[in-house]
């Protein structure tokens, strides 16, 4: 593969990419010379495939077929579009028309109204999109895009992952030939270091500086290594970028062993993702192909080849050292640090590990410059970070916003507020190892230190909503219980720690509580802070820690009152019926699976608490909220 | 608990030949017993001790070891899965959606826990911590088939659709 070559490939593939990125009169006048007079984008993310997208475009093909215009309308199956509560998503370009919640027989519609006889159809559209008059607005515009920029995610929801032809129509290994042919593996770095770039796995250390300390590492074998073992329960970040844009990892990865000095990258991935395994590996083989991966790449004399390895549901594996560890075929344990992974990491070699947003960043980075990236974002931290938007609130989906943006933007705007009228109570960011934000600080900007200083963290991504039904104890109780599990037990002030802690929670949310465990989970966090292996125990304090710091009164509610202020804590609780607003339809009666409740037919009916086993089924199907938690 | 009895182990040829083939392909790979191990369980549906035995004997390593690294994986069982895989996603988004009752209900329906399998070994339940379906929370896993917005009374239904089909076919 030469430059020209690169440059071949993107011309010829470049206008039936531009399509989609066009405005509808543009895009009109560029489709007819791709060839295709309608483009017609689904969205094949692990989102969008659980809710039917696979039987939406089997239907698709063959009500194309029918209508017999399978020849002039292209359907690319892509990756995710962000807006994963409204899936199985499709767009057809050039009119940008969005169309959420496609099922099969909406298809025919479409196929048939849209495509046949060329009117949109505005009722199966994303109501967002359309304006009181018909006409229909372009998705970028919506509430939830508007807000956005997408740098790592720029071609999740445009490009056909499995297509490279297309990756380079959008400027793929556009970066990668600058690099092999113009730069030296010490301009690289610089450009790196000087665009801010930190790790978007959580830590935030500076990326330039990591590959830096790579590169002054004695060695003639070094590798690169991409953390993919999304762990954070909530968080899909990663997972959408390799299903929707794996070649950007790859282009990367090369980029890095060049900088460094490394021949071979590693690829450690999850192997529930399976998806994105597939995509991941299908890319890598036409990276083959085309010769970005192999010998003499770009004939610059350099070398670069790679591989996958399957992670096998191990959370501590996120951890870096944990992580080579599990690579060379071992329990995935930790390993104290000094000696750093730039010095002796994966099989005692100089080893650089980065997650998969860090790399998405790269190529843009390399090819509009260090001071593009650093104009973008805060002065701590530069450029975007993706969210998986998650929990109590309405679109729910991936979303990239600059740094500094506030929460309040992401819950309110992006997020489209909370469901069901409820009150906003915090957003949880950074996982088993993060905390909550809670609603006095939702004004608060989204960056590394911002976080910090609030006692939450970054994290890898996942932002959960939560709202005031979601008690807070509870909610410690949860992360606690994921990391007693994903505790390794290597070292013993997070294998037991997590463990006691766990013991302290559970007596609080079963109205054991007593005042003196909260001074003892601040003395045992502490201990764990302080000497525990690796972060997994470092931080598993902190969702109980943070979630004290807010909502004290929640755990006062449950140690002094025996309360459970938002219903939740079943042993705090119990159910009652409101006679005024029960209407004796006799359904919670029927539905109770131990035959608690008893009434006649249009009076009021009682629960006997003794009898009542607090699973809230009742509650959950009552259609008049005759029903209360007490 | 009384201790449950495993199953006694039926390999047949053909899956040890095929084990074979995936260690003998993967004997010099620096790292090979986790990528031999995952398709050993692809192909047996569990690893018991015997496939450990002989991942162990393939690639000069000691059983202990084998051992070691398979139950320090969740995504490596030691005892075998039902016909139909059961998967309650427990990760945080379907948690504050009720993923909790939702695992209950299965559990109720069954008559058995989270990581068991039910005696004709139809089904077998377990947690998972996301399968990235966020944006349909709470959602449950059978098979390939991904349930979602669930609510604990659809629950019932949807495990008799297969049992009705598991009838139908016997």
């Amino acid at each position: 593969m030469t430059i020209d070559e690169l440059n071949k490939i993107k011309k010829e593939h470049e206008e039936l990419v531009l399509v989609r990125k066009l405005v509808k009169e543009q895009g009109e006048k560029l489709a007819e010379k791709t060839g295709y007079r309608k483009q017609i984008l689904v969205c094949g993310g692990t989102g969008c495939t659980s809710s039917g997208s696979k039987k939406v475009i089997e239907a698709l093909e063959k009500s194309l077929k029918e209508n017999g215009i399978e020849n002039e309308i292209l359907v690319v199956r892509t990756g995710c579009f962000g807006l994963c509560s409204l899936g199985p998503i499709m767009i057809v370009y050039p009119e940008g028309a969005f169309y959420s919640q496609a099922t099969p027989e909406g298809v025919e519609r479409i196929v048939k109204e849209h495509l046949v006889e060329g009117h949109v159809v505005t009722d199966l559209l994303y109501k967002e999109t359309v304006h009181s008059d018909g006409s229909i607005l372009s998705l970028s515009e919506t509430p939830f895009y508007k807000k956005q920029l997408r740098i790592a995610l720029r071609n999740c929801g445009v490009i056909d992952p499995e297509n490279i032809e297309e990756y380079i129509a959008m400027d793929g290994y556009q970066a990668l030939a600058k690099v092999l042919t113009s730069m030296s593996p010490d301009d690289v770095i610089k450009e790196v270091l000087d665009s801010g770039l930190r790790g978007r796995g959580g830590g935030g250390f500076p990326t330039g500086r990591k590959w830096s300390f790579a590169r002054a590492s004695q060695g003639d074998v070094k590798y690169v290594c991409c953390n993919a073992d999304e762990g954070d329960p909530g968080a899909f970040m990663d997972r959408s970028i390799l299903e929707g844009d794996p070649q950007c990892i790859i282009e990367a990865m090369i980029i890095a062993g060049y900088a460094i000095g490394a021949h071979h990258g590693f690829v450690y991935v999850r192997a529930e993702y399976p998806i994105a395994v597939q995509r991941l590996r299908i890319a890598i083989e036409q990276a083959k192909k085309y010769g970005f991966l192999g010998k003499n790449i770009f004939g610059s004399g350099f070398d670069f080849d790679m591989e996958i390895r399957l992670g096998a549901g191990a959370f501590v594996c996120g951890e870096e050292t944990a992580l080579m560890t599990s690579i060379e075929g071992n329990r995935g344990e930790p390993h104290p640090r000094p000696p750093f992974p730039a010095v002796k990491g994966l099989f005692g070699k100089p080893t650089v590990l980065n997650n998969v947003e860090t790399y998405a960043n790269i190529a843009q980075i390399i090819l509009n410059g260090s001071e593009w990236y650093s104009s973008i974002g805060t002065e701590k931290s530069r450029g975007t970070k993706v969210f998986a938007l998650g929990g109590k609130i309405n679109n729910v989906g991936l979303v990239e916003i600059p740094m500094g943006t506030t929460l309040r933007e992401i819950v309110e705007e992006i997020g489209g507020g909370i469901p069901n009228g409820k009150k906003f109570k915090a957003a949880q960011t950074g996982g088993p190892s993060g905390g909550c934000i809670p609603a006095e600080h939702i004004d608060t900007p989204i960056d590394y230190d911002s976080l910090i200083e609030i006692g939450s963290m970054m994290g890898s991504g996942g932002m959960i909503i939560l709202d005031e039904d979601t008690c807070m104890v509870d909610i410690a109780k949860f992360y606690l219980e994921f990391t007693v599990d994903e505790s390794c037990g290597k070292c013993t002030p997070c294998r037991v720690g997590t463990q006691k802690l766990l013991e302290y929670l559970d007596k609080i949310t079963k109205g054991n509580g007593e005042p003196e465990d909260l001074e003892r989970i601040n003395d045992l966090a502490e201990h764990m802070q302080k000497s525990s292996l690796c972060a997994l125990g470092q931080t598993a304090p902190n969702p109980i820690l943070s979630t004290m710091k807010y909502f004290k009164d929640e755990y006062i509610a449950h140690i002094y009152d025996k309360k459970c202020p938002a219903g939740v804590c079943k042993s705090l609780i119990s159910y009652e019926i409101i006679p005024d607003k029960c209407k004796g339809c006799t359904l919670c009666a029927r539905k109770c699976p131990v035959g608690a409740i008893s009434g006649t037919v249009k009076q009021p009916h009682v629960i006997d608490s003794k009898k009542c086993i607090k699973c809230g089924v009742c509650m959950s199907n009552c259609r008049f909220g005759a029903i209360k938690t007490v | 608990m009384a201790e449950k009895t495993l199953p006694t182990f039926r390999g047949t040829p053909e899956q040890q030949q095929k084990l074979q083939e995936v260690i003998d392909r993967n004997k010099q790979l620096p790292g090979a017993l986790l990528p031999v191990l995952h398709e050993a369980q692809e192909i047996y549906g569990y690893l018991p001790i015997e496939v450990q035995q002989a991942v162990a004997d393939g690639l000069g390593v000691s059983l202990s070891e084998v051992y070691g690294v398979a139950t320090f994986y969740s995504r490596f069982s030691l005892t075998p899965k039902g016909k139909h895989r059961i998967s309650v996603c427990l990760g945080t988004a379907c948690y504050v959606k009720g993923a909790d009752k939702i695992l209950a209900e299965v559990e109720k329906k069954l008559g058995i826990k989270s990581g068991e399998c039910t005696e004709d070994g139809l089904f077998s339940i377990d947690s998972c911590r996301c399968v990235g379906a966020c944006g349909l929370a709470p959602v449950m896993m059978i098979d390939e088939d991904v349930y979602g917005k669930l609510t604990p009374d659809q629950v019932d239904k949807i495990i008799d659709k297969y049992i009705a089909e598991e009838g139908g076919s016997n």
